[in-house]
């Protein structure tokens, strides 16, 4: 029986092997949900997502509609390895992490998985830049490479010249940003974006989504929970959830 | 940009650090995390370390001063009376044979660390008066009641008496049951006698006594400058003998009274030694234990309700920063924080803020201690092995006060968290 540390291991090493040589067949999916489902235990208990089955190519923008309650939050969720599935293989690179103990799915969230908040989630007690830098605060990156990297995530984001200012007196598209910049700085391998714009008035959203935008054309994998059809409008790919069944839409060209 | 292209050419941080998927978390890091959050509300901390600080600070001044009086109490101590032991008959029985022998005073100077010794006792004289006149006023109206105290010369030297005037009585007088008398400086007034060097005669009762000297000053057993002293054999042969009366004063070198205290008896009585009651002075270390005992006791109960309330205070702003900060750990967690990272970070914060509280209550406790000691004119003293430690305590405390919050911060579900 492999133990968890050996598939951990061979996660871990799967992208240096795509990064050097092209010796190792790619994985074809950076995300592969096989079958999962998630039942919240109660009376009656409640099935919040009836078994799916969701694969992600390496730089696909994905969005995700459905009204309050459909089962987006699960999906997301179990997406960002911040829930465990009832049942079916949650494939991360190729590799399945259901199975994997709490520590080793904390560490993986950490590396592999970015976060984009509707509600931003920017610690007020620390300026911008120090807000980016703890996106790399727990997956090992050294103190020094942290500040260089988040200087320049603020500035792909264009946010540079407010990297000393405290998150409450950014504006909201300043603090999103903020956000942003906080996730991509860690280099994940998926960007989950849950409802990004949904504090933000339409011209801030705009140029939010245009941000988005340009990082997924930069080669980011990306998912948007929304359920905002402008937004979803911009994905290249939709799926729609309604009562905990997730249903494929049509592929576009986005 | 390369930074910037996540999942194109850049694998993620984790590809670097084949096999060791785990989250981490330095030390460093943790310490810049914790200090930050405890920055965030800069008065809330200080209200929060306050019961610490008066409980360190109680613990460390108490300590401290109490070191520092004792020390006093035994610089100061009175050297005088911790060198006078006193032996007396412990079973007094008029039919036994008189408690010391004829020569305790040399069996007690052939002890090592005593300077003097000789006995000493009030003398029953049936209540007769002291006078200045030969002839008695049947009325009483000339006479003084005055204490007749019989001792030896070496009793004399033992109670370290001085005289103002004229001598003491010496071997010759004692042996010879002259009829002399040492009047007290007080006893001297009472009769109205300013002077000695025309011998003047001093009447108890009906018989004439020669006064040689007048004392001015005694080092123990004062009530011999409102007496008339007059030697130890001439008492007894004028009122006969008490000797259950009869003390022994003994003046020993510094430090030996308690040596001496417990050789005395063997060396006067070797074959019933338990007959004799021997009264040391207290021993320096113990007063000094006792004085320190009796302060330590009330202020360290003090110091121990502070500290109580120290650490409820730090376990409840820890706690209402874990519940205030709900959104922060589920954002951490999505982060990558393990559970243990946000529960030593909490753990972290409560323990600097005790930390803080620990140095600050140390600080004062020694700038009382000092401050206190300067206005007596004493000498601080504060023994480092206590006051060094102290802060550690505050440390313990943050660390105790931490664990329940810093548990319930860690078992935080992110999901949950975040979604508030």
């Amino acid at each position: 029986m492999p133990s968890s540390s050996a598939r951990v291991q061979r996660m871990a090493s799967r992208p240096r092997d795509d990064g050097r040589a092209h010796t190792a067949p790619t994985p074809p999916h950076v995300v592969g949900l096989e079958g999962v489902c998630r039942t919240y235990p109660g009376s009656p208990p409640v099935e919040a997502l009836k078994p799916c089955t969701l694969r992600l190519a390496p730089g696909e923008h994905l969005a995700v509609m459905g009204p309050s309650g459909s089962g987006k939050s699960t999906l997301l969720n179990l997406l960002g390895l911040l829930d465990v599935p009832n049942g079916g293989r949650y494939l991360l690179d190729g590799s399945d992490t259901s199975r994997l103990p709490e520590r080793a799915r904390t560490a993986l969230r950490g590396r592999y998985i970015g976060f984009v908040f509707q509600l931003f989630h920017l610690l007020a007690y620390r300026s911008t830049v120090e807000n980016v830098e703890l996106g790399m605060l727990y997956g090992g990156v050294p103190r020094r490479q942290r500040r260089a990297r988040a200087v320049a995530a603020l500035e792909r984001v264009d946010l540079a010249h407010r990297m000393h200012a405290l998150p409450p007196t950014l504006s909201g598209g300043e603090r999103q940003r903020a956000a942003i910049a906080r996730a991509i700085a860690a280099r994940p391998r998926v960007l989950l974006c849950d409802e990004p714009t949904g504090n933000l008035d339409s011209e801030t959203s705009a140029s939010i989504l245009g941000l988005l935008g340009e990082l997924h054309r930069d080669g980011l994998t990306l998912v948007v929970v929304t359920h905002d059809p402008e937004v979803a409008a911009r994905a290249a790919r939709l799926v729609t959830i309604r009562d905990g069944v997730v249903e494929h839409g049509p592929a576009r060209s986005g | 940009m390369t930074p910037l292209r996540p999942d194109g050419g850049q694998p993620p941080e984790v590809a670097q650090r084949p096999g060791r998927l785990v989250s981490r978390l330095s030390v460093r890091d943790l310490l810049g995390e914790s200090l930050a959050a405890i920055g965030r509300r800069p008065a809330r901390s200080a209200l929060t370390i306050l019961g610490t600080v008066l409980g360190i600070g109680a613990f460390v001044a108490t300590l401290g001063l109490t070191t520092t009086a004792a020390a006093q109490i035994s610089s100061r101590f009175d050297a005088l009376k911790a060198t006078r032991v006193v032996v007396q008959d412990g079973r007094p029985d008029p039919d036994a044979d008189p408690p010391f022998p004829p020569d305790a005073e040399a069996r007690l100077a052939r002890l090592n660390g005593v300077r003097a010794a000789g006995v000493l006792w009030t003398v029953q004289t049936g209540g007769i008066g002291a006078r200045l006149t030969p002839i008695r006023d049947p009325a009483g109206a000339d006479e003084v009641a005055l204490n007749v105290v019989a001792a030896t010369p070496g009793a004399l030297r033992a109670v370290g008496a001085t005289v103002a005037q004229g001598r003491l009585f010496d071997q010759f007088h004692a042996s010879r049951g002259e009829h002399v008398v040492l009047l007290g400086s007080g006893a001297a007034r009472q009769l109205g006698l300013p002077r000695v060097d025309q011998r003047p005669a001093v009447y108890l009762g009906d018989r004439p006594f020669t006064v040689i000297g007048i004392l001015r000053d005694v080092q123990s057993n004062a009530e011999l400058l409102s007496s008339v002293v007059l030697p130890d054999l001439t008492a007894r042969r004028i009122w006969g003998e008490d000797d259950s009366q009869r003390t022994m004063v003994v003046h020993t070198k510094l430090g030996a009274a308690q040596l001496i205290g417990r050789q005395a008896p063997l060396a006067l009585r070797p074959q019933e030694p338990d007959r004799l009651l021997v009264l040391v002075p207290p021993d320096p270390r113990n007063l000094r234990g006792n004085v320190q005992a009796d302060v330590n006791t009330l202020f360290l109960l003090l110091a121990a309700v502070s500290l109580a309330i120290g650490a409820v205070g730090i376990a409840n702003t820890t706690l209402v920063s874990v519940l205030e900060r709900v959104g922060e750990i589920g954002l951490r967690r999505a982060l990558g924080a393990a559970r243990r990272h946000i529960a030593v970070q909490f753990l972290t914060e409560s323990a600097v803020l005790g930390t803080a509280g620990g140095v600050v209550g140390t600080s004062l406790g020694i700038i009382v201690t000092v401050a206190v000691a300067a206005t007596h004119r004493w000498t601080a003293v504060i023994e480092p092995g206590v006051t060094l430690p102290a802060p550690l305590i505050g440390t313990s405390i943050g660390l105790l006060a931490g664990i329940y919050p810093a548990v319930k911060a860690a078992t935080t579900e992110p999901v949950a968290a975040l979604h508030r």
